[in-house]
């Protein structure tokens, strides 16, 4: 390695690094020194011991969460890209859908969840995995039309004048063109599917899930389980947001490129 | 007797007809092109030299005239692949590598993998990046960009190419570089070529003949031979002919600007 990347691995690393392991540190002296309850805020020690030791408690809530979370992304997608896809072939279902999609995104979650969970037998994931679909599919509807619209105009022309049918048009060059945009809705919507499928929990349905978790943790007293379960909701979270920028780092290498021009 | 590669007969193009934003983007052009020749549209922007190009390419629809491509008609020239086109950007597919790149006019054919492939080599040969069949372009410098652009629009070994200010985002080394291959790979493939640019050395160093239209409406106003011979070199651009010619361009491009000349004493 040379001098000039040590110094950027140690910028990009060591800086985030430093600065939580001295957040952690001024935290836990702070509840010591001003011997603050555990209810108002326990230690990050206290939190990580009863991590440690409910470590099967929070995986089955994490992987609860995490597969509402994920059911609802994958589908979201789904439905996003197809219909975006419909929508820019026939302008009128483009006319007919953004206005919609637009109208339920607006509605909040708690009020969707709330119908959605009357729809569904009491102990069923399928509302929370619904609501997560519903604001995911909104995101990349959105995106993924915009990429298919603004295909190069170049590359379009090209293909006229090779006189491609509209089906190759649409396989060889506004489907990779919508990628990027594509990936940039699965970033946005990664973390978010987390976050909806939490809220959506909290609002009713089985007693299972982070959502339900945390505040029947918090209820019983069990502040240190409770932080501990924000703590792996973080973790979740994380999780999805990572593995979304990998994949975008594996699927369209030439954004890479012009992002870094 | 061979047909003419492209031959209009009073072509106009009316844009938004009927509407308070008329305009007469091309009025009354003729122009016939034989096979082999060289030829380059200069004039100011406006002048509608980049629409005649894409109405020679069957891109826009004339509104009036008879227009002819390798005597079919520009319909026909185009589902037959007549022609290759390049413009100034290279458009390149950032997903595809370049040999797939050049291949995509010949998968829209049907051409058969063994086929593309082979073809995709000897295009690569001829603009001198066979090392490079695998790299992706976003690998590539500018100049190697529009080479494989050329390759492209030259891989299913049209009579005819249509280019659109293809050097016009390179610096000026590179262009005079890529102006001399252009000339050898047409020499070598006796390809027809109009050549749309801003530039009045380019036109005249490339040309067997300049077209010089003026704006509004837009119209062709003098037609120059060049006739710089087939050995052009670097020495041409040095040699008092050339500079002759540049100034012959010149003159008629400020007469087609500033409606004085051909089109002034016309209009009176």
């Amino acid at each position: 390695m040379t001098p000039s990347s040590i110094r950027r691995v140690a910028v990009n690393v060591l800086t985030p690094v430093v600065f939580g392991v001295l957040l952690v540190a001024a935290w836990q002296s702070f509840v010591n020194w001003r011997d603050i309850k555990p209810y108002i805020l326990p230690t990050p020690s206290s939190i990580w011991s009863e991590s440690v030791r409910s470590i099967n408690l929070l995986r089955a809530a994490s992987f609860v969460t995490g597969r509402n979370a994920l059911a609802g992304l994958l589908l979201g997608i789904v439905v996003g890209c197809g219909l975006a896809m419909i929508a820019n072939r026939f302008r009128f279902v483009s006319e007919l859908v953004t206005p919609l999609a637009a109208a339920i995104s607006a509605v909040p979650i708690v009020v969707i969840v709330s119908i959605l969970n009357n729809m569904f037998p009491l102990g069923s994931q399928v509302a929370r995995r619904l609501m997560v679909m519903i604001i995911v599919f909104f995101v990349v509807f959105v995106n993924v039309a915009r990429g298919l619209r603004q295909s190069d105009a170049t590359q379009v022309e090209l293909m006229r004048s090779y006189a491609a049918s509209p089906q190759q048009v649409m396989r060889k060059v506004r489907l990779p063109n919508a990628l990027p945009y594509l990936f940039t809705a699965i970033k946005i919507a990664a973390p978010i599917s987390v976050t909806t499928a939490f809220v959506s929990e909290y609002f009713g349905g089985t007693q299972d899930g982070l959502g339900q978790k945390i505040p029947a943790a918090m209820s019983n007293s069990k502040f240190p389980l409770g932080w501990a379960y924000v703590g792996a909701a973080c973790v979740l979270g994380l999780v999805f947001f990572a593995v979304a920028n990998i994949l975008e780092f594996v699927a369209v290498p030439w954004q890479r490129k012009r992002i870094s021009r | 007797m061979t047909a003419a590669s492209v031959e209009a007969v009073s072509v106009g193009k009316v844009f938004n007809v009927g509407t308070r934003k008329q305009v007469d983007a091309l009025v009354d052009v003729s122009l016939t092109i034989q096979p082999g020749e060289f030829v380059s549209l200069i004039g100011p922007s406006g002048c509608g030299k980049s629409t005649l190009l894409r109405v020679f390419a069957d891109l826009l629809e004339p509104t009036s005239g008879t227009l002819s491509i390798n005597g079919k008609s520009p319909r026909q020239a185009r589902l037959d692949q007549d022609y290759g086109m390049a413009f100034q950007q290279a458009g390149l597919f950032d997903w595809r590598n370049v040999s797939k790149n050049i291949e995509l006019p010949l998968e829209i054919r049907g051409w058969d993998a063994a086929k593309r492939r082979a073809r995709s080599q000897e295009m690569l040969e001829l603009v001198k990046l066979s090392d490079f069949a695998a790299h992706m372009p976003w690998q590539l410098s500018g100049g190697m960009q529009q080479r494989v652009a050329i390759a492209r629009a030259l891989a299913a070994h049209p009579p005819l190419l249509l280019m659109d200010e293809p050097f016009g985002a390179l610096d000026e080394m590179t262009r005079e570089h890529m102006q001399a291959e252009l000339l050898g790979i047409c020499a070598a493939t006796s390809t027809t070529v109009v050549f749309v640019t801003h530039s009045i050395p380019e036109a005249v160093y490339l040309s067997d003949r300049v077209v010089v239209m003026s704006p509004r409406p837009g119209r062709i106003t003098t037609i120059i031979d060049v006739g710089l011979g087939t050995g052009r070199n670097d020495d041409t651009r040095e040699a008092s002919e050339f500079y002759g010619k540049i100034t012959e361009v010149r003159e008629a491009l400020r007469g087609a600007e500033f409606g004085v000349g051909a089109r002034g004493i016309e209009d009176r």
